[in-house]
């Protein structure tokens, strides 16, 4: 996926949340300086369904979550939900909500954003042409009462 | 009654230190790392986080080396600490149709459109043990052939086989609502329960009790007709209405297994001969319980569908949805051996009296 030189907001949320917090703290070693103003915290979301996929939503069961939110000296204020429970990933990714929202949003979303994308995209990619290897077309052999 | 006792802390401090010293084994062999289980036993972690009811592929690994293998006991450590975390949220329905699939079949559907994708499966496979996996070392030939087609196109949407007959109106639909569903794990369980409380107990049930329930249905114990319309296995993203944004954004993908039957239906005093469906969706890559949830949830809608009720097991809801919970039914069976000693005594002297009494009266008749 290539992101838009600017993404919106819920484009960059969803990249940071889904991306794997090692890959994430080499990218931005760094935090900025900034104030937490809630604290990592790791919870819980029940994750639903749909009867039937199109019907009435019913609980699945839940999944882990971390929460985090912060604001930078600059004043922006930043906010994250990933899943799992690492907390440096959820502080990091509030760190880079409040940054995304000042002066240097283009060059983090160059430098942070879109290598996190490309990655997901290329385990995508993987994925997919797997699953493409093990198509198979089924074909009806003769059967009895043809003949 | 339980009754308090006391004393053996030494005795129950040793036989911890020994659980541990056994969970190790024998030390000159490697100790299993989290990693591993998560990556090599990735089947046995997918059933803990779908029975223990959350998605943690890490602590599911965790627990599973925690409890030696023992998959029960493994469900109880995760369902123990689910229930010290905090709710954040509920997240939006997840959109299966929007799967990134791995696995995609029909059994009714021979022509899927988009093809019918086998994925790693276990199905063609000759279950003879491989002994090249006992060969400590030798590296095994991983590479999987790619197809030609398909990278890079799996943000396209795959439409679900039911709706192919949809257009045709030969199948039932599944009308949508937003409705907050009820949850067991808030509120007591109420009976009659809805199609979507059903959904939640059976998709968090024991793995082999959803499996006998579905099998006796097609041995004739309530019979359903079933076919499977479609098996998909697949990561779906999972979106949540965060309230300090006022918007919903993406905050994690988890793999699931969603199965939807295709079921003969002759009609009934309240519907019109066509098919109906069962669904089945499980947490991870989870086939045979996605399986039989269908055929169970299938089976559970007699009333609905104005079957007669037959007297199968797998039309009692109350049968069905009170026993298949295996931490509820590991809980009540294995306290029995805890000491009873109390309990245990008022029935020695009950017998004991009961005996004095019949000794007696035989001993007047002779």
């Amino acid at each position: 996926m290539t992101l838009a030189s600017l993404p919106d907001r819920k484009t960059w949320m969803a990249v940071l949340a889904k991306a794997p917090p090692a890959r994430l703290a080499d990218l931005l070693p760094d935090l900025p300086t900034h104030t937490v103003l809630r604290q990592p915290e790791i919870g819980a979301v029940m994750v639903r369904g749909r009867v039937g996929a199109t019907g009435a939503a019913f609980n699945l069961g839940e999944m882990t979550v971390t929460r985090a939110s912060v604001r930078l000296a600059t004043g922006e204020v930043g906010h994250a939900w990933v899943q799992g429970r690492d907390k440096g990933h959820a502080l990091r990714a509030a760190a880079v909500d409040a940054l995304m929202q000042g002066d240097l949003a283009a060059d983090l979303a160059a430098r942070v954003l879109q290598p996190l994308a490309s990655d997901a995209q290329a385990r995508r990619a993987v994925r997919a042409a797997k699953a493409a290897g093990t198509k198979v077309d089924f074909f009806t052999m003769v059967r009895g009462e043809d003949k | 009654m339980y009754v308090a006792v006391k004393g053996g802390e030494r005795a129950i401090d040793n036989a911890h230190q020994w659980l541990a010293e056994e969970r190790r084994g024998d030390p000159a062999v490697p100790e299993l790392t989290i990693p591993q289980i998560r990556e090599q036993m990735r089947l046995a972690v997918n059933r803990v986080m779908a029975e223990g009811s959350l998605y943690d592929p890490d602590l599911a690994a965790l627990a599973i080396k925690q409890a030696r293998g023992d998959l029960i006991e493994a469900v109880f450590l995760i369902r123990a600490y689910r229930t010290t975390l905090p709710r954040f949220a509920g997240s939006s329905p997840v959109d299966t149709g929007a799967m990134a699939v791995d696995r995609r079949i029909s059994a009714t559907f021979k022509d899927l459109p988009g093809g019918q994708v086998l994925g790693p499966t276990f199905d063609y496979t000759h279950r003879l043990l491989d002994f090249a996996l006992m060969a400590e070392g030798a590296a095994v030939d991983t590479q999987t052939p790619l197809g030609e087609e398909g990278g890079g196109d799996r943000e396209t949407r795959v439409p679900h086989v039911t709706s192919f007959l949809n257009r045709d109106g030969l199948i039932e639909t599944a009308d949508p609502s937003d409705a907050t569903p009820p949850d067991l794990t808030r509120e007591p369980m109420e009976r009659p329960a809805d199609r979507a409380l059903r959904l939640q107990a059976l998709t968090r049930g024991d793995e082999g009790f959803v499996l006998s329930m579905a099998y006796s249905t097609q041995r004739g114990y309530g019979r359903t007709h079933a076919f499977v319309g479609e098996l998909r296995i697949g990561t779906v993203l999972v979106e949540v209405d965060i309230p300090e944004l006022g918007f919903a954004v993406e905050i994690g993908e988890i793999e699931l297994t969603e199965c939807e039957t295709v079921n003969q239906f002759k009609g009934s005093r309240t519907e019109p001969p066509q098919f109906t469906r069962g669904y089945g969706l499980v947490m991870g890559q989870s086939e045979r319980k996605a399986i039989a949830m269908s055929l169970v949830d299938r089976a559970l809608r007699w009333q609905e569908l104005g079957e007669d009720f037959t007297g199968a097991p797998a039309q009692d809801e109350e049968f069905v949805l009170m026993h298949c919970d295996n931490i509820q039914a590991t809980g009540f069976l294995e306290h029995i051996k805890l000491p009873h000693y109390v309990d245990f005594q008022a029935e020695l002297e009950l017998v004991r009296k009961l005996r004095a009494e019949a000794m007696a009266l035989q001993e007047a008749a002779e």
